[in-house]
């Protein structure tokens, strides 16, 4: 229930010998009011919908996996397993879900490239190296993997 | 023993985490996408099983994708219990994500080992 | 600007009804104004009953921490320009159980907070008259930002687990438990490792990170949190691949 707004005249009150109003009220026993958490609680706020989001991520990241362990099993099938595999993979609907996989992958990257110079803090003597650099050498590495990647991939 | 399930398991959310944030991007986007579409990468189905072939690159495929499963159930599990608040199915929650994960990374370690 | 503002202020009176009211107060607007000078202006002018913490007015105390506009905020730092053109909703710091319309019960925060003793620790103390421990510059910058933490538990009222994990030890006192561990006079970190390693201690978190964006003195819990986890993994790990190095 959400608290109706009342004008403050309504509620002059002696603070002697106050009438209880509320029956259930026993003078010098607290009683406390807990607030409920929303099923959605993380409607509540961009940010915490963004974080919702963000655990998402998982879903893409085990699809992913599953797909990439799928692709190797069907390779070693033979090629017409491989060419009906490919086909397959080039239907409008499969290359959209994963588009929007591949944003999910995306998601997870950055935010988990963002998040990692908290967790990391590193040292040169007494002096912490800041997290501007950390996060370069981060992205940085990701480039670079990715780099290397895409040349292992290329193709003829 | 109680104690050593939450650095375990964090620690093969938190290395699951950072490779697939450094790999999965580009691995997916060749695999899945660019290369059936013909806008880049190998097409070619001996290119691939010569790859495959590589002991060294199954190895490394291996240790991503048992990585990537516990990551993924890690961190769906706290998704559950927070975004749903769940917490009561603690016990048939983490039973339910991490056995998905050891089941899937048991099927990842026999494809792997007889691909090629 | 405008003359004057609305506020709508969150009443909890259990004697009077069972369920919160907001009660709306229409109260001048001053460019200098905080949310608190508007608070103790109804207090002084409008409806003396209302029930709400604040002392210093510099943002130091840490007493003040409301929700406005469901922010998380010190009222004594919020201008009150920074909400309008208004209504401005004011409410109790989530988290906490409501005594009285803007004043929640604390305990809870207080009983962990002692829980992960942040005092110095020493196996071995010396007398006064040998002097004080010395520090250099660098040691004491490894705690610092740790140190700055005024207690004013806004971080709680942002950190959604807290909320809905009451168990969980929570962003201040695990950043003040590193306030301690860092610090190079003090051998508790074993005992604070008792706590913190618990379910409930830093693995109910989950890296929201509202905690750090919240926080009045930059003292950044979340950061403080995730080191402690990176830490306490590869310890884990380290002491399973060499158990022979255990004690």
């Amino acid at each position: 229930m959400s608290p109706q707004p009342r004008s403050p005249a309504q509620h002059v009150s002696d603070p002697i010998y106050p009438e209880a109003a509320n029956p259930k009220y026993t003078r010098h026993h607290p009683r406390w009011h807990r607030r409920r958490i929303p099923i959605f609680w993380w409607l509540r706020k961009w940010v915490y919908t963004k974080f919702i989001l963000r655990e998402l991520t998982s879903q893409p990241v085990m699809y992913a996996a599953l797909l990439i362990l799928l692709h190797v099993w069907i390779v070693g099938r033979g090629p017409e397993a491989y060419e009906t595999f490919v086909e397959w993979l080039r239907h409008p609907l499969l290359v959209a879900l994963h588009l929007f996989v591949l944003g999910g992958l995306l998601f997870h990257t950055i935010t988990w490239l963002n998040l990692a110079p908290k967790a990391l803090v590193l040292r040169v003597g007494e002096r912490r190296i800041p997290d501007v650099l950390v996060l370069a050498a981060h992205y940085a590495g990701w480039i670079l993997v990715s780099a290397a990647i895409f040349w292992l991939l290329r193709g003829g | 023993m109680r104690r050593a399930r939450d650095p375990f398991f964090w620690g093969l959310f938190s290395a699951g985490g950072m490779l697939a944030a450094l790999l999965l991007p580009a691995l997916f986007l060749i695999v899945a996408v660019a290369a059936p579409l013909g806008w880049f990468g190998m097409t070619a189905h001996v290119d691939w099983l010569a790859l495959v072939g590589n002991p060294l690159l199954r190895l490394g495929l291996f240790g991503l994708l048992f990585l990537a499963f516990f990551h993924a159930a890690h961190r769906f599990r706290y998704t559950l219990y927070d975004g749903m608040q769940l917490y009561h199915l603690d016990a048939l929650i983490s039973v339910l994500t991490y056995g998905v994960a050891t089941v899937l990374t048991l099927i990842a370690a026999v494809v792997l080992a007889t691909a090629g | 600007m405008p003359d004057t503002v609305q506020l709508e202020v969150f009443r909890y009176r259990p004697e009077e009804e069972g369920e919160p009211v907001f009660d709306t107060f229409e109260v001048p607007y001053r460019d200098e104004w905080m949310v608190l000078d508007a608070l103790n202006h109804i207090k002084d002018h409008e409806d003396g009953t209302l029930s709400y913490r604040w002392a210093c007015r510099m943002g130091v105390c840490g007493s003040c921490g409301m929700t406005v506009n469901g922010e998380p905020v010190l009222t004594c730092a919020a201008y009150l320009e920074a909400f309008l053109p208004g209504p401005i909703r004011v409410e109790p710091l989530r988290g906490f159980p409501v005594i009285r319309d803007l004043a929640g019960d604390l305990t809870d925060f207080i009983e962990k907070l002692e829980r992960v003793k942040p005092w110095i620790i020493r196996e071995e103390t010396k007398d006064p008259s040998e002097g004080e421990y010395l520090q250099t510059p660098g040691q004491m910058a490894a705690y610092r930002r740790y140190s700055m933490c005024i207690n004013c538990m806004l971080c709680y009222a942002a950190c959604p687990i807290y909320e809905l994990e009451p168990g969980f030890i929570g962003p201040a006192a695990i950043a003040l438990a590193q306030r301690y561990n860092l610090d190079s006079r003090d051998d508790g970190a074993e005992e604070r490792h008792e706590v913190l390693s618990e379910h409930e201690g830093i693995w109910s978190c989950t890296f929201v990170g509202e905690c750090s964006a919240v926080c009045p003195k930059n003292v950044d819990p979340a950061g403080a949190i995730q080191r402690y986890k990176v830490d306490a993994t590869a310890d884990f790990f380290r002491s399973l691949l060499t158990p022979w190095r255990d004690r």
